[in-house]
């Protein structure tokens, strides 16, 4: 089941979103005062998904300042305790475990990445604790109960995220027939793309080409080489970070377009500044601008998101995805906090379990398998420079339409 | 396995050709540390990215054309190179302990380029990424083109050096015996400070290939170092073209083998080839 947009803002001002106005996001409440709550969690502040670990850390700090200026939770200030994992599983673990015993922190906040996830998720468990989290990518894994995502890929993201872009694609100016899937091994995005193959079978479209290559693969030059050949109607891009990017730049060296193009889970800063990436499609939750920017909280997140991101000199200072799946593992944790006016992990997480959660990026559910609720998942596209929404047309950006050949 | 057609093939060999161009580029100055001065210097692979780095600062807030960046990146990193490599003596570094002090530089500079240009991924726009030659269906990209001319220029030069001057005998006399070279009157310190220096500007060079050709992220410097250490040992230490032919070599194995068949398999192809050619002739490297 999918939110559309009017249920949303229905939801949201039923909700009493007035009390949520942009003012009152940083409005000063009484001052929190006591010993502070602390939420401890790490993120990946050095190696190779640092810079995605950057734009969680500055989406906390954001919604920390906040909340505190807000009262804080329970009237105490809250407190983040963050550890630097390095990107690495391992010490994901080691640090949730110091965090717990050592740190004796409150609550929990998930780390950046499926496998520093799935570390923290074993810590949690052993430990009891809830654990809130941002993207992981393999809801079939997620199998402790007292996990909860914040990114509304529902249960079946193998066969909801073909489905949609596919569905979106047979009702365009250029429904597509050939269908070639190319794709990392990287296994976040490898299941999907293995999805994908059956999408395109059930659907009665043609596989004209299926190739596999290593995450940290350096030359695509002959993947690009066997793209131009087989010249699809649609080519699926099973790529994470910039591996969609370093595809397209193989393609234009062989002077190549492909007509139509779908990248799973790009490094969406480099993707929307390629020229060669001009019509790119990708998958989202959230985006800066209408009507996502029509809730007045996101509206709020994505100022200031754009200021601190300008500020630590990031090159890409919009808020997409991962900001938005941050603000509302953060959301998930106040609510629930504020809902039941306890820490207790135990009563925390049964709440979450049988109650829904209003967001930046829609209103989410847990109690579908892995505690995944609704898909979530909108199709934008990279036009003129900008990403833009285009799917379902009820959460296109004003003015956009889908852009096919 | 599909055959794949005559322009795919050849293209996927020039693609090879290209990338094994920059693997013998990253090698050069390695194998000539390894098999001249008895250093593994991992740290080559994050000099070449501070190169990198410097290209891309220049060149989109400098407005200095790439190429020209190698005008300052050359000489600075010459410095740099005798400086890492004064310290290394001063403290007489063994082979192996060079290994690891080298991998200790590689994540004090990855940590430098972090916190100066952030994690983020950064992209060098020139004017060269968008020119390409053809040559009937074959297409040729300028900035490969370039790397290939810097990858064999150079090549060429060290081999000239070390066979036709006399500061390359003096090397080659001092690598294969120290102590009888000082004794007729070769200076083997000042000699390792210098080819110390030239080795980090050839890692100065690569880095602006990268540039021109990569995305750069900080966490990429590891990225190339088992490839690069696999054509090092293939090509032969401290011979001038072996990084490059070995490098050339892997490449197009591994283009024809993502061209043939799955592209999932091209590390194993490149890496069975090492274990093979080390297998039959051990003395190799």
């Amino acid at each position: 089941m999918t939110l559309d947009r009017r249920a949303f803002l229905a939801a949201l001002s039923a909700m009493g979103a007035g009390a949520f106005a942009p003012a009152a996001f940083a409005q000063s409440g009484a001052k929190p005062s006591g010993d502070p709550i602390r939420i401890g969690g790490t993120l990946a502040m050095t190696g190779p998904l640092a810079a995605t670990g950057l734009v969680h850390k500055l989406t906390g700090e954001i919604y920390v300042d906040n909340l505190n200026s807000r009262g804080g939770l329970l009237g105490r200030p809250v407190e983040w305790v963050l550890k630097d994992d390095q990107s690495k599983p391992d010490m994901a673990r080691t640090l949730y475990e110091q965090l717990i015993t050592s740190d004796k922190v409150d609550l929990l906040i998930g780390p950046y990445a499926t496998g520093n996830i799935l570390s923290a998720m074993g810590v949690a468990q052993r430990y009891k604790k809830m654990l809130v989290h941002h993207t992981f990518g393999i809801p079939k894994l997620a199998k402790y109960e007292w996990q909860f995502p914040a990114w509304s890929l529902g249960p079946d993201p193998d066969i909801t995220t073909p489905e949609l872009v596919l569905d979106m694609m047979a009702k365009s100016q250029h429904p597509p027939k050939r269908i070639a899937i190319v794709t990392s091994k990287f296994p976040s995005v490898h299941f999907v793309s293995q999805g994908a193959r059956k999408v395109v079978k059930q659907k009665g479209l043609e596989e004209v080409l299926f190739l596999e290559w290593d995450f940290g693969n350096r030359d695509y030059s002959p993947i690009a080489g066997r793209i131009k050949e087989v010249d699809p109607d649609f080519l699926w891009v099973g790529g994470l970070g910039l591996e969609g990017n370093q595809l397209l730049d193989a393609l234009k060296k062989i002077d190549y377009k492909p007509r139509n193009h779908f990248h799973l889970y790009p490094a969406p800063g480099p993707m929307v500044k390629a020229p060669e990436a001009d019509g790119a499609l990708a998958i989202t939750i959230f985006e800066s601008h209408a009507p996502f920017t029509d809730n007045p909280i996101a509206a709020e997140f994505v100022k200031q998101f754009g200021e601190r991101a300008k500020a630590a000199n990031l090159p890409e200072t919009s808020v997409e995805t991962q900001a938005a799946a941050s603000f509302s593992a953060w959301q998930i944790i106040e609510k629930a906090v504020v809902e039941n006016k306890t820490l207790d992990d135990e009563k925390l997480a049964t709440w979450l379990q049988a109650n829904q959660v209003d967001t930046i990026q829609g209103r989410l559910r847990f109690n579908e398998k892995g505690n995944f609720g609704d898909n979530l998942g909108r199709v934008k596209q990279v036009q003129n420079g900008h990403w833009l929404t285009v799917y379902p047309k009820d959460w296109a950006a004003p003015g956009a339409t889908l852009k096919t050949s | 396995m599909n055959l794949p057609s005559s322009t795919l093939l050849a293209q996927s060999i020039l693609a090879g050709v290209f990338t094994g161009a920059l693997y013998g580029l990253l090698g050069l100055g390695l194998s000539l540390s390894w098999g001249l001065l008895r250093q593994i210097n991992l740290a080559h692979f994050a000099l070449a990215f501070l190169g990198a780095y410097l290209t891309y600062q220049l060149s989109s807030y400098g407005g200095i054309d790439p190429m020209l960046t190698l005008v300052m990146i050359v000489p600075l990193f010459f410095v740099l190179g005798v400086a890492v490599h004064w310290v290394l003596a001063r403290f007489k570094v063994t082979p192996f302990n060079s290994l690891l002090i080298t991998f200790g530089l590689t994540i004090i500079v990855e940590a430098m380029l972090q916190w100066i240009w952030t994690a983020d991924y950064r992209r060098l726009d020139s004017h060269y990424a968008e020119q390409r030659f053809r040559i009937g269906e074959l297409f040729l990209p300028l900035p490969e083109i370039i790397t290939l001319a810097l990858s064999v220029g150079c090549a060429l030069i060290v081999w000239l050096v070390l066979k036709r001057t006399d500061l390359g005998k003096a090397l080659r006399a001092a690598s294969e015996d120290a102590p009888i070279a000082a004794a007729f009157g070769i200076n083997q310190r000042g000699l390792a400070l210098v080819l110390s220096g030239f080795n980090a500007s050839l890692a100065g060079v690569a880095g602006v290939c990268i540039a021109l050709s990569y995305t750069l992220a900080p966490s990429q410097i590891y990225v190339w170092i088992g490839v690069v250490f696999a054509a090092v040992m293939l090509g032969g230490l401290g011979r001038p073209f072996g990084p490059l032919i070995a490098g050339c070599i892997i490449g197009v194995s591994e283009a024809v083998t993502m061209a043939v068949a799955s592209p999932s398999l091209a590390p194993l192809v490149s890496f069975s080839l090492l274990i093979l050619v080390l297998l039959v002739r051990p003395g190799r490297a």
